[in-house]
């Protein structure tokens, strides 16, 4: 008997939507449950032992974030929203209760392909070994050592470029929103100041990425946050 | 308290120096011509640097010159731009006056205004001229002006004394003092007289009589040295102001403000003069308060009225005043005293009228109470004696209001008290023979006991009656006024003096029993108004209750004077709900109370031959309009108490319509709110509705691709086609979606402060699949400063300007995106080398549904300019298309700067 499949739980209440996003997942080798629905969602969540769950925030019987909130109680199964580009303040929110990752409607396939990928990968390899080198383009760091190292040439970085560096590295893939950051890096004092994030993650992109106006591994997601993408498109 | 160590200018005194400084910068300047008496060249000097200004360019007005027939005076008129006098009926004559209004019209910079003391005709604005030139100040223009020292208010009398000549119209003290210069005229007495006698001050059969009256050389050498003094007073204050200024510090003068009492004495008002004077010379502020006592509340209205006069007249010589309401006058004086810090006392001796041993004078009392308390007591002047017997004492008091009805209840009463003895007389006779006379005087004091509430005149009466009853058909002899035993004579006395004292007692209760009446009326009528107003809800309600209540509680007519949008009035009786004998008002009037914030009308100081009294309705933030009100008995509105309730009145009306403003306000916003969240979910539902079958044409369109076994090569071009339509229709539907957000003004701006490379690293990422024909390059400085922008919005913007260079260019082309700081903007532009705009459409691109060619074969509806436009404006900057030099377009936008926050290192 081969491994067994791994679980995804698709909440959504759009049928269409349901068919083509298990048509593409099932391809991939998984096991797919539908809910439509919040109340069975979490329901199947608890019973079914999911290994992904895909949550449209605009479901009719509720609000999604309160779902990861409940969700996040009890489980750490990594969860990707579906929402309409123009509710970045439901992105922001659903992120900061926990989801992993979001994808904006209308989305491809390849699109959520590569997302439930990252996901699922970041979710077997388990945390990033603090003492293993990190490498994304040119660019090769030593948590452990602190050094950084671009094309062969040391770079330096402060203190605290340094922890944020740190913090994408141990998110790789995952979208971390402004909040998150500040709380992390420069702790929950500066929760409200934005631009500190912004300007900082300029210096890290001008001293790591070639075009620093086009970066191809830091790359942001437009007033929700960032994510360090290891391997450039 | 400052100390002697105390080396530093005291900041509050610096600080009312500036604020002081900040409002003459609004205000005109005040130049005050000041002379001893007519004839010394005031005028003359008047014009002739009115005449050198004129020359330097400023540009001058004459609004009063009085020639007074002097040839030379009028010679420097010449040439001199002067304002047409009013011409106003008066009495059947035409008089001229002043023009204050096309003054303020015409607004010069500089406007002359001959002797500052007249007194207005009635029916001008203002009773006085001295207004006028206040009014003119305020309104930022410079005044030259002249006064003679006789009109000053406080040497008024002085100048009384010395002359015997009184004249009338006198100006504030403060009027002089506050002038921001003073120029004094002076000639020596001689030269006066010769001028006088040479014809040049009067016109010669005038001169005669002035000559012997007024221009004794005793009285100008008297009037010169008041001048000059008065003028040194000003000229120490300038100093002291100068020093305060230049932190010049051994001047520093510790607070040594002065009290003073206002009584009913007729020395009051010398009393007052005194301490102003006093004051004055002392550089310091002062007080004066005047204790009402129940006795003194019970005088009669002239006299009240004078007191109050006296008060009037302290405030005009610069005083702070108050009325204070106790029994306790020398307690209360002295607690006005300490808790204002006022350590001098100010009070006219009394009269040396002792009737008791131990009765002490005001003086001796106030002593007894704050020995720490400088006293000083005024002397009476030797022939006040004369003057106070003749005011009336004749007892009115003051609510009364005596009618017809009125006096007949009077005569009813006595008429009872009559009758009451006689019925008392006839059911005692038969009683003589079985009681003792002892007990039938009892009968007739309880007699007098019982009338005695009928007032003190009936008691009188009645105990008179009864005493002539008792001896008359009791004391033997009877049946005649005869008396045999003389020990009846002290019983006549014992029953009179019952009689009286009682009556007196009975009527002081009464009287009491009234005033606390009144007050009960007042403080319930407040009450009504007040609980009325605060459950009122509307404008047209607070009207109604404010016109029901004044109408009730003062017996007037009344009407809301309430501005409209542009701050001019509206008479709200014009609407359908109000009484037809409306008052009849001048809303130029009311504007003008609405305006300065001040009360106009009758009993003020601004038209008040006006028969109706305007109060403007203050509330905490704003005048709220003027309430209009005309008392059908003029008197009642004259009595402070009354004035004051009326006050309080137009401040809970004021309060009242500011809180039913401040309701309209917080109901429109709970609408506008109510509308913004129902066109947020209209657009929310919208949005999910369009694009979840889109979502779901993507997807499937894409499954279909991947579908295995692989598709042929045709379907494979089909599928991929519907999931391009079907992208470029969400597109569209977020920007119709975006633009109608937009355009309803429901978009709330997320600004952050932010680097512009980081949104267009995000636009570009956004745009690499429609740019991969193109070339692109970026161009942006590293040190840009932070700006302020909603970065969603932002990348819209780019992106759709991207995304119109992959439209309009051909493959191949170059597409540069730069940006740059300039002044207080940040530029950033769009540019490329393809064909250009169409010639003369730059503006046009940025209309609704306009594309660059017309029918092309180029998708898109022409929203995504439209859309950058909405989007750059909102955040306060410009976005332009031009054709670029050396071929292509560029669109341009701008994004204000500002001042970025701080960034700690780490």
């Amino acid at each position: 008997m081969a491994e067994p499949l791994p679980v995804a739980i698709l909440i959504e209440d759009e049928r269409q939507i349901r068919r083509f996003v298990r048509t593409a997942l099932e391809a991939e080798g998984w096991s797919i449950h539908e809910a439509a629905t919040m109340r069975d969602g979490l329901n199947d969540a608890g019973t079914r032992r999911p290994d992904l769950i895909i949550l449209d925030l605009g479901l009719p019987d509720g609000d999604g974030v309160q779902f990861l909130r409940d969700l996040r109680g009890w489980s750490k199964v990594p969860v990707i929203v579906l929402s309409a580009r123009v509710s970045e303040q439901d992105k922001i929110e659903a992120l900061d209760a926990g989801a992993d990752d979001y994808l904006t409607k209308p989305f491809g396939v390849g699109e959520l392909l590569a997302r439930v990928r990252a996901t699922a990968r970041r979710r077997l390899d388990g945390a990033v070994d603090p003492n293993a080198a990190f490498t994304f383009g040119d660019v090769k760091i030593d948590l452990s050592q602190r050094t950084v190292y671009k094309g062969g040439a040391a770079i330096h970085l402060t203190p605290i470029e340094f922890r944020l560096l740190g913090l994408l590295i141990a998110n790789s893939g995952k979208v971390l929103t402004h909040r998150q950051i500040l709380r992390e890096v420069w702790g929950p004092a500066h929760a409200e100041d934005g631009h500190y994030v912004r300007v900082y993650m300029g210096h890290l992109r001008q001293k790591l990425e070639d075009d620093p106006a086009q970066p191809r591994h830091i790359l942001t997601e437009t007033a929700v946050g960032y994510r360090l993408v290891q391997n450039a498109r | 308290m400052a100390t002697s160590a105390d080396q530093r200018p005291d900041p509050d005194l610096l600080l009312a120096k500036v604020n002081e400084q900040e409002r003459k910068a609004r205000r005109g300047r005040l130049r005050i011509y000041f002379g001893s008496s007519a004839g010394v060249g005031k005028t003359y000097a008047m014009l002739v640097a009115a005449r050198k200004l004129e020359s330097e360019g400023r540009k001058v007005l004459v609004g009063v010159v009085e020639t007074h027939g002097r040839a030379e005076t009028a010679v420097l008129l010449d040439g001199l731009d002067v304002l047409p006098p009013k011409s106003v009926e008066y009495r059947g004559r035409a008089l001229a006056e002043f023009d204050l209004d096309a003054a303020l019209n015409r607004h010069p910079e500089l406007i002359l205004i001959d002797e500052l003391a007249h007194s207005n005709v009635s029916g001008m604005r203002h009773p006085k001229r001295w207004q006028d030139v206040d009014e003119l100040l305020a309104a930022g223009i410079d005044v030259f002006s002249t006064l003679n020292v006789q009109h000053l208010e406080s040497l008024n009398d002085v100048v009384g004394g010395i002359t015997n000549v009184r004249v009338w119209e006198t100006i504030p003290d403060k009027v002089f003092d506050a002038a921001d210069e003073v120029v004094l005229v002076d000639i020596p007495a001689d030269e006066l007289l010769a001028r006088l006698k040479a014809g040049k001050v009067y016109v010669a059969h005038q001169a005669e009589r002035a000559a012997q009256h007024f221009f004794r050389k005793g009285n100008l050498m008297a009037l010169r040295e008041l001048a000059l003094r008065r003028t040194a007073d000003r000229v120490e204050g300038d100093v002291q102001a100068y020093r305060v200024d230049q932190s010049i510090e051994s001047v520093w003068k510790t607070a040594s403000a002065l009290l003073t009492c206002v009584g009913p004495d007729p020395a009051a008002e010398r009393v007052v003069r005194a301490a102003a004077r006093l004051a004055g010379q002392l550089n310091a502020e002062w007080h004066a308060i005047y204790v009402e006592t129940p006795s003194l509340q019970r005088l009669a209205a002239a006299k009240r009225e004078k007191i109050l006069a006296n008060l009037n007249l302290a405030q005009t010589l610069g005083a702070t005043t108050a009325v204070i309401a106790d029994a306790q006058i020398a307690e209360s004086v002295i607690a006005y005293a300490r808790k204002n810090n006022l350590s001098k006392l100010v009070i006219g001796r009394d009269p040396i009228r002792r009737l008791w041993p131990w009765q002490r004078s005001s003086g001796q009392r106030l002593a007894m109470l704050a020995p720490d308390i400088d006293l000083i007591e005024i002397g009476r002047a030797v022939n006040q004696s004369a003057e106070s017997s003749r005011e009336s004492n004749r007892f009115t008091p003051l609510y009364e209001v005596e009618s017809s009805e009125r006096r007949n209840a009077k005569r009813l009463r006595y008429v009872w008290a009559a009758a009451a003895c006689v019925g008392m007389t006839l059911l005692s006779i038969p009683l003589a023979s079985h009681f003792d006379r002892s007990n039938i005087v009892a009968i007739f004091i309880l007699t007098v006991v019982l009338v005695a509430r009928l007032g003190r005149g009936p008691a009188a009466l009645a105990a008179v009656l009864s005493v002539c009853a008792f001896d008359f058909f009791f004391v033997p002899p009877r049946f005649s006024f005869a008396v045999s035993d003389v020990q009846y004579l002290l019983t006549f006395f014992v029953m009179l003096a019952v009689g009286l004292s009682v009556g007196q007692l009975t009527t002081g209760l009464r009287f009491q029993a009234r005033v606390a009446s009144h007050r009960e009326e007042r403080a319930g009528s407040l009450y009504e108004i007040a609980r009325d107003l605060s459950a009122a809800v509307q404008v047209e309600q607070v009207v109604k209750i404010s016109d029901a209540s004044i109408q009730r509680t003062f017996r007037a007519s009344a009407a809301l004077l309430l501005p409209d949008s542009s701050g001019r009035l509206v008479d709200t009786s014009s609407a359908p709900l109000k009484r037809v004998d409306a008052l009849p008002v001048e809303i130029g009037t009311a504007q003008w109370a609405f305006d300065r914030g001040q009360p106009a009308g009758f009993g003020t100081d601004t038209l008040p031959g006006s028969e109706v009294l305007y109060i403007p309705l203050r509330a905490p933030t704003q005048a709220r309009g003027v309430l209009a009100v005309k008392a059908h008995n003029r008197r009642l509105l004259r009595i402070p108490e009354q004035r004051q309730l009326l006050d309080t009145f137009a401040a809970l009306i004021a309060i009242a319509l500011e809180r039913v403003h401040y309701v309209g306000v917080a109901q429109d916003a709970l609408l506008k709110m109510e509308s913004e969240r129902l066109r947020n979910s209209l657009l929310a539902a919208l949005s999910h509705d369009l694009r979840t079958p889109l979502t779901v044409l993507v997807g499937l369109a894409e499954s279909l691709a991947l579908t295995a076994p692989g598709l042929s090569s045709v379907q494979l071009e089909t599928a991929q086609a519907i999931q391009d339509e079907a992208r470029r229709m969400s597109t569209l539907v977020s920007n119709l979606l975006d633009m109608a957000r937009i355009e309803s003004g429901g978009v709330t701006l997320n600004l952050q402060w932010q680097p512009l490379e980081e949104v267009v690293g995000a636009a570009l990422e956004s745009a690499r699949g429609m740019l991969q024909q193109h070339r692109v390059v970026v161009q942006i400085p590293r040190d840009l400063p932070l700006v302020k922008f909603d970065a969603v919005l932002i990348e819209r913007v780019l992106v759709n300007l991207l995304e119109n260079e992959s439209k309009y260019t051909p493959p191949g082309s170059t597409v540069t995106l730069s940006a740059e700081a300039v002044d207080d903007q940040l530029k950033v532009s769009v540019s490329d080398n393809g064909p250009g705009l169409p010639v003369g459409r730059e503006e046009a691109v940025f209309q609704k549904f306009t594309r660059g060619e017309r029918e092309s074969a180029t998708p898109g509806v022409g929203l995504g300019l439209a859309i950058c436009r909405a989007i750059i404006e909102s955040h306060q900057g410009k976005i332009t298309a031009a054709q670029r030099p050396g071929g292509g377009a560029v669109f341009t936008f701008t994004l204000p700067l500002g001042f970025p926050p701080r960034i700690a290192d780490g």
